[in-house]
């Protein structure tokens, strides 16, 4: 008699004509518990892959030696779709994906290792969005990952929960690793390096999901984000100047430490309003609660970009030749502009005396310059850090 | 005599027993191998369907590569479907909705069937099933892994159109079908029905034809929905209506695109959430350089009509089921954002 339990099956493909609906044949049929195992080889494949079963790993013999190649592609908005919980996906590679390279939706608890996503015609405006991207997901780990080529975003966590981004290496996107919306995040060890701007932590209004909070981003190598931004237009990142390490914007509740910052040539870090006419009532526009220490800056603003987003320009004119490591806007809704901000909100920034800051005060620089005060006192933000907890992997 | 009697007790109870619609393969957790076996069909080529399996038709459709649907619907004896204000019936468990696509290949009406959708209700919730037209056009088989049908459409103008025709895979099925993490059914809602049609043996109204079959319980239907194509009728409600039933079944809370914050469901009300000034969140390239989904006045600097125009798989939309644009609805939604102010 055969056991009544039953025994997680491997379902073993290997490069074929007849790969695209050998694989997503096994994505349909599996069985909870099931690996799909993708043999060394470039896979050619014409139509986007779905997977929608829970508990299912996908493993490749590893990222540079398993290529789904999605040149080809007719049919699909994406490379990889992944809309089932416990989803593992490691060693392999998602290529040239006629929009984004992977993408996970609504799920809880997907595993990104090992897993390179790249368009490999370097930085275009033609790539997809992009690459490892998942969305209104609950526990998510992007572990040993590497990213390259995404029109938007390398690593794109968005509306999500319990997000672990670590040891991953972000090049040539435009924003190598973006947070957006989201809650609970570690952002550590990672690389960010030619993209426009390294690593973004946003909050954008008019979503699901607002509100983002609870990021910490340390011991990142963020530097060399210079290349132009190659954007489409319209999109938020399309407002990011190149030469940025790193923006928080509308976020709250953001601990950035132990990171280096070398050689971005806008600025390293800038603290921003979000959209402040955005139309959606729910939305607060002004990050809270930021939080900046111990971190390595060198080399900034040598060539800063003028020609993406309204802060540079006045970022250059206000620092007239003295360009600043970390920036904040300075913007306040109107009753804290007059009666100050509360304690548990105001930005702190605990770095050494060799750090430069500046607050644009871009309110009063655009509304009366006569009233305009830009500041480069590091000590008026001064305050006792509370580290933000951990983010613990599930399981 | 009495041997007589049992003879014809059993012609009678065969020839009812033969044409019944099989309600265990509607029920089975494993789909059968040959869309047959369900026994929908009383002559599945001429789609003429079997006993108790009823025709129907959606006043504003779905645009599928200018295919021909044939759209059926049954529901075990002795239950109801249930009335949902807004939403599809809710359908007792057994019942399965039927959705076979076609091309015309001359005038004469003869036509090349692509493959049969089922959508069956089992106690677990809806399962979608899809099976693929043979070559020689007499068995439809299962097919997870999606297909693709070389295949010829005729116009009545007496144009053809070459495609290769793409039969969606069991996930992209889900990927529209999917509300909340659950199967759902898209078009017979009370609003898409309440208009007569012909059957085999008269004019009637659907809602009332429905009733007067009991299967579906007594209810005072929606008002009907405009079609889109309706020349006649207002701008405004020929695009939301067109927009429902193309993007809303994604576009809408719950469903698979509500992460962009864009909602084209027919009781979305919010002016932005439709898309007027609202900019795009995570389109990409998709965007070609326009900084809103919609423009009032202005079609050109509009995001969605741009990907309703699109063949790029990384731009078009909707993401499946399309390889051709629809430049009749694409001209619909131009007008009315011409028209908005």
């Amino acid at each position: 008699m055969f056991s009544a339990l039953s025994l997680s099956q491997d379902w073993k493909i290997e490069p074929s004509p007849v790969a695209q609906d050998e694989i997503q044949e096994a994505l349909i049929l599996a069985e909870p518990g099931d690996t799909v195992l993708l043999s060394k080889g470039i896979y050619k494949l014409n139509h986007g892959l779905s997977l929608d079963v829970d508990n299912v790993s996908i493993k490749g013999a590893g990222m540079y030696e398993t290529i789904l190649d999605f040149s080809g592609q007719e049919t699909g908005a994406q490379g990889l779709l992944i809309t089932s919980d416990n989803v593992l996906m490691q060693d392999f590679a998602v290529e040239n994906a006629k929009g984004d390279a992977i993408k996970s939706k609504g799920v809880k608890n997907i595993s990104f290792i090992k897993v390179r996503t790249e368009w490999t015609n370097g930085p275009n405006s033609k790539n997809g969005a992009y690459g490892l991207y998942p969305v209104e997901s609950i526990g998510v780990l992007i572990d040993g990952c590497v990213a390259i080529g995404a029109s938007d975003a390398g690593v794109y966590v968005g509306q999500s929960e319990q997000i672990i981004v670590r040891n991953t290496r972000a090049e040539y996107n435009v924003a190598g690793i973006e947070i957006e919306n989201s809650y609970h995040a570690d952002v550590y060890n990672n690389i960010a390096t030619n993209n426009t701007g390294g690593i973004l932590i946003f909050d954008l209004p008019n979503l699901p999901k607002q509100g983002g909070k609870f990021v910490r981003v340390f011991q990142n190598k963020s530097f060399n984000n210079n290349t132009e931004n190659f954007a489409p237009e319209g999109n938020i990142v399309g407002l990011v100047p190149s030469g940025t390490g790193l923006i928080i914007m509308a976020n709250r509740n953001v601990e950035v430490f132990e990171n280096s910052f070398d050689n971005n040539q806008t600025v390293h870090i800038a603290v921003v309003a979000g959209e402040l006419e955005s139309g959606d009532e729910n939305y607060d526009p002004y990050p809270k609660g930021v939080q900046i220490h111990n971190n390595q800056y060198s080399n900034v603003g040598k060539n800063p970009d003028l020609s993406r987003g309204d802060l540079s320009p006045i970022l250059v004119d206000i620092a007239n030749g003295d360009m600043p490591d970390i920036i904040w806007d300075g913007l306040l809704p109107v009753s804290q502009l007059l009666f100050g901000q509360p304690d548990n909100e105001k930005i702190i920034i605990e770095e050494v005396k060799e750090t430069k800051f500046l607050d644009l005060d871009v309110f009063w620089y655009v509304a009366l310059p006569f009233f305009h005060s830009p500041s480069r006192d590091k000590n008026e933000f001064k305050g006792s850090i509370i580290n933000l907890p951990e983010i613990l992997k599930w399981n | 005599m009495e041997l007589k009697k049992v003879c014809l007790f059993l012609l009678i109870f065969f020839s009812v027993w033969i044409s019944a619609v099989n309600e265990d393969a509607i029920l089975s957790k494993k789909p059968e191998k040959k869309l047959s076996d369900y026994e929908l069909f009383e002559d599945a080529i001429a789609q003429i369907p079997n006993k108790n399996v009823y025709p129907y038709i959606l006043h504003s459709a779905l645009f599928s590569d200018y295919a021909d649907k044939h759209r059926f619907v049954y529901v075990p004896k002795g239950k109801k479907a249930k009335f949902v204000p807004n939403e599809v019936y809710d359908f007792p468990v057994g019942s399965a909705l039927v959705k076979t696509f076609s091309y015309p290949q001359a005038l004469n009406g003869s036509r090349m069937l692509l493959e049969t959708r089922l959508l069956l209700n089992q106690e677990s919730g809806w399962m979608a099933h899809t099976y693929v037209w043979n070559k020689d056009q007499t068995e439809a088989y299962l097919k997870v892994t999606g297909h693709t049908h070389e295949a010829m459409m005729y116009f009545v103008d007496g144009e053809k159109k070459y495609i290769d025709y793409r039969v969606p895979n069991q996930n992209q099925c889900k990927e529209c079908h999917l509300k909340s993490d659950v199967i759902m059914p898209i078009g017979p809602k009370s609003r898409n029905l309440n208009f007569s049609i012909q059957f085999q043996e008269k004019v009637a109204n659907q809602i009332s034809y429905w009733m007067e079959k009991e299967i579906v319980e007594s209810h005072m239907p929606l008002d009907l929905i405009v079609n889109w194509s309706d020349e006649a009728a207002p701008l405004y409600a020929k695009a939301r209506a067109y927009l429902d039933i193309n993007c809303g079944h994604c576009h809408m809370p719950g469903g698979s695109a509500d992460t962009t914050g864009l909602n084209l469901n027919l009781t979305e009300t919010e002016n932005r959430k439709i898309g007027i000034y609202k900019k795009p969140v995570a389109a990409g390239r998709a965007s070609e350089g326009m900084k809103f989904s919609i423009v009032p006045g202005k079609p050109e600097e509009s995001i969605l009509l741009y990907r309703m125009d699109s063949l790029d798989p990384g731009v078009m939309m909707p993401e499946s089921g399309r390889k051709l644009t629809h430049s009749e609805g694409v001209a619909l939604i131009n007008d009315w954002i011409i028209s908005l102010k």
